[in-house]
C-alpha cells in the first residue's frame, strides 16, 4: 500500500513539472560528464606513468674532460671516484635503489655506433667524447630527490638526471585539462544543485495543499518527503547514467577504435575503466540530490 | 484531555501576545466552543493544540502528554489523535469523495482493506452514502464539509477540532452540520469548535469559552454566544429582545441556567465593543425578528 502509494504520488510530480524534471537530467548530465572526463584523464596520467616510469631511469653522469662544472675541476673521474661513488649506492642509497647499471665511455661508444651507424649529423666522434655514467634504476621513482641530494655535488660527477622530467611537460598538459574539467564540472554541480533545489522547492508548492493535509492527519515526515527525494534523486541518477553512457560512447569511438589504433606505443584509458568511474558518478549524483533536497525540504514541509 | 496551563503565545518578538496566559481545561467527551472576535486567539488556541505553534510560555497537554517535551517525530502521533475541520473544507480538488477521505489513511500507512471498510462507514456516519464518486465541485458546501468531517474522523481521533466550520455555510446548512458534530461528540469524541456564529452557540447551550484579545474572559458551562455592539442603533431590539429573552441575554451570568465557572468580568461595556463584528451586512432588525421565530421554534 504504501509503496503503491508514494511510486503514484512521485509519478504525479514527475510529470507535473516534466520540463523541470528535464533540466535536472541534462544539468546533471553535462556536469557529470566533465567530473567524468577529468576523472578519466587522471585515470589516463596514471597508465601512462606506470608504463613509463618502469622504463625510465635516473642518470648520473661522470665528469668528462673539460667539464665547465665545479666538481669536475680536478679533470675526468678518476677509477677511485667512480668506486667511491658505487660505495655510496650500496650502503647509503640501498633502499632507494633497485639496479645501478655502469656505462663507461666503450659501453657509451657502443650504443652510440648501434644508433648512429654514419655518424651523427656528419660529424666524427670517438670514444673519448663519449661521457660515462651510472644508470640508476629506483625502488621508487617518486624519490628522485633523495637520490639526487646525496649524489650530485660528489667529486667527479657533473650531473644527476632524471629522465622523468621529459614527461614532465605533458603530464603538466593533461593536469591542467583534467583542473580544466574539474573547473567546469564544478560550475556545472552547482547550476545542479540549484536547479535540484529550484524542482523541488516547485514540486512542494504545488503539492502544498497535500502535504498540508497529510501533516495534519499525522502523516510521519519521512512519508510526506519520500516522493520530493525520489524525484530529485531520480532526475540526477538518470543524468549519471547518461553521463556514463556518453563517456562510454566517447572512450569506445575517440580512444579506443582511434587514438589507439594510430598511436600505438601508448597505453590508453579504456571502457572498463569508465564502467569503473560509473558507480562513483551515480554517487556524486544521488549525494547532490539527497543534499539539496533535505534542505530544501526541510524548509518548505516543516512540521 | 486538552488542558492549558497559563500558555502564553508571542509571535513576533515585542508584538501583543495571541494568547496571554490562558489556563482551561477540556474533558474527555465535552464540547466546548470558542468563541471570540477575529484576532482574538481561538485559531492560535487550536495551533497550540496541534502543535504546529508552540507556547511561548506555558504548557500545552493533550491526551496527557506535555506538548513542550514532545519531539518534533512524535509530532505525527499527536496528530492522529486529533481530527480537525476547517472554514474552507480543504478538499483535494482532483480527487473524489472517496479518495479524499481514504487519502488520510493512506499517507499514515493503513493497510488496503482497513481503507475499504472504513472509509464508506464514515461516509455512511456524515451522510454521504452514494456520493463516493463524486468530486469536491460537484457537491454543495455543507456536503463538502461533511466530506472534511468523515476525513476528520476516519481514523476514529478522540479530539476532533473545528476551526469555524460554519463560516462559509448558510444557516440551514450550518445546522445539519452541527446535528453531524453534536452526533460525533455523543459517541465519546471531544469537539473543540472555534467560532463567530451566535445562532449556534446560543441553540446549542454548551460551554463557552470566550477570548478577548488573548486573554480568557469567560468559562462558562451551558453558555451564550454573550453581548456584543450594535451596528447600528435598533429600536426593534429592545422589544424582541424581551421575547427572545435568554438566547440573547445581554450580559453572562444573567440567565438562570448559566452559572459561570470561572467569574471573568467583562472589562468593557457591550457598547464599547468594536462593531466589526461579523455579518456587518445584514440589518440587525432582520436577525432578531429570525432569531425570535427560531428561538420559539426551538422550544
Amino acid at each position: 500500500m504504501r509503496l503503491q502509494f508514494i511510486l503514484a504520488e512521485l509519478g504525479q510530480g514527475l510529470r507535473r513539472n516534466v520540463s523541470m524534471t528535464v533540466s535536472v537530467v541534462l544539468v546533471t548530465f553535462v556536469s557529470l560528464t566533465f567530473v567524468g572526463a577529468s576523472m578519466l584523464l587522471q585515470a589516463q596520467i596514471g597508465k601512462l606513468k606506470d608504463d613509463w616510469y618502469d622504463k625510465v631511469e635516473v642518470s648520473v653522469f661522470l665528469c668528462p674532460t673539460g667539464s665547465p662544472s665545479p666538481t669536475c675541476a680536478a679533470g675526468e673521474a678518476t677509477p677511485d671516484q667512480i668506486a667511491a661513488l658505487e660505495d655510496v649506492f650500496e650502503s647509503e642509497l640501498a633502499d632507494e635503489i633497485q639496479t645501478v647499471y655502469f656505462e663507461s665511455k666503450d659501453d657509451a661508444f657502443a650504443a652510440f655506433q648501434e644508433r648512429y651507424p654514419d655518424g651523427y649529423l656528419g660529424t666524427q666522434l670517438t670514444v673519448d667524447d663519449m661521457q660515462a655514467s651510472f644508470r640508476l634504476k629506483l625502488t621508487n621513482p617518486e624519490n628522485y630527490e633523495v637520490v639526487n641530494d646525496v649524489v650530485t655535488g660528489r667529486p667527479g660527477v657533473e650531473v644527476v638526471e632524471d629522465q622523468r622530467r621529459i614527461f614532465d611537460s605533458l603530464f603538466l598538459a593533461l593536469n591542467r585539462a583534467s583542473l580544466l574539467a574539474a573547473g567546469l564540472a564544478a560550475v556545472m554541480l552547482l547550476a545542479a544543485v540549484l536547479l535540484i533545489t529550484t524542482t523541488i522547492r516547485l514540486s512542494a508548492l504545488s503539492r502544498r495543499r497535500e502535504t498540508g493535509i497529510m501533516r495534519l492527519v499525522g502523516a510521519s515526515n519521512l512519508f510526506i518527503q519520500l516522493p520530493f527525494l525520489l524525484e530529485g534523486a531520480i532526475a540526477a541518477v538518470l543524468g549519471a547514467l547518461l553521463a556514463v553512457g556518453g563517456l562510454w560512447v566517447g572512450v569506445k569511438y575517440l580512444v579506443t577504435d582511434w587514438l589507439s589504433q594510430s598511436v600505438t606505443w601508448v597505453a590508453y584509458v579504456d571502457e572498463a575503466d569508465v564502467l569503473r568511474i560509473a558507480p562513483v558518478l551515480v554517487g556524486i549524483a544521488f549525494l547532490l540530490a539527497a543534499v539539496s533536497s533535505v534542505v530544501t525540504l526541510n524548509r518548505h514541509t516543516r512540521v | 484531555m486538552i488542558r492549558f496551563e497559563n500558555v502564553t503565545k508571542v509571535y513576533a518578538r515585542g508584538a501583543r501576545p495571541a494568547v496571554d496566559d490562558v489556563s482551561m481545561e477540556v474533558r474527555r467527551g465535552e464540547f466546548v466552543f470558542l468563541v471570540g472576535a477575529s484576532g482574538s486567539g481561538k485559531s492560535t488556541c487550536l495551533h497550540l493544540v496541534l502543535r504546529e505553534e508552540r507556547p511561548t510560555k506555558g504548557k500545552v497537554f493533550v491526551a496527557g502528554r506535555d506538548l513542550g517535551s514532545m519531539s518534533s517525530w512524535n509530532v505525527p502521533k499527536l496528530r492522529r489523535q486529533i481530527g480537525v475541520v476547517f472554514q474552507d473544507f480543504r478538499l483535494l480538488p482532483n480527487k473524489t469523495v472517496f479518495e479524499n477521505v481514504a487519502f488520510a489513511l493512506q499517507v499514515i500507512g493503513k493497510p488496503r482493506h482497513t481503507i475499504a471498510i472504513t472509509v464508506p462507514e464514515t461516509l455512511e456516519m456524515v451522510g454521504l452514502a452514494g456520493k463516493e464518486k463524486r468530486r469536491p465541485h460537484e457537491l454543495s458546501g455543507g456536503e463538502q464539509q461533511r466530506v472534511a468531517i468523515a476525513r476528520a474522523m476516519v481514523n476514529r481521533p478522540p479530539i476532533l477540532l473545528a476551526d469555524e466550520p460554519t463560516g462559509n455555510l448558510d444557516p440551514t446548512t450550518s445546522l445539519g452540520i452541527m446535528r453531524l458534530l453534536d452526533r460525533i461528540n455523543r459517541t465519546g469524541t471531544t469537539v473543540v469548535m472555534a467560532t463567530h456564529d451566535e445562532e449556534i452557540v446560543n441553540q446549542m447551550r454548551r460551554r463557552v469559552i470566550e477570548l478577548d484579545t488573548g486573554t480568557l474572559v469567560r468559562d462558562q458551562a451551558h453558555g451564550a454566544y454573550g453581548a456584543r455592539g450594535q451596528v447600528i442603533p435598533d429600536p426593534d431590539r429592545s422589544a424582541s429582545g424581551a421575547a427572545a429573552g435568554t438566547a440573547t441575554g445581554p450580559a453572562p451570568g444573567a440567565t438562570p441556567e448559566s452559572a459561570p465557572t470561572t467569574a471573568v468580568p467583562r472589562a468593557e461595556p457591550a457598547a464599547a465593543r468594536p462593531a466589526a463584528e461579523d455579518e456587518p451586512a445584514e440589518p440587525p432588525s432582520r436577525r432578531s425578528v429570525r432569531r425570535h421565530v427560531e428561538a420559539t421554534a426551538g422550544e
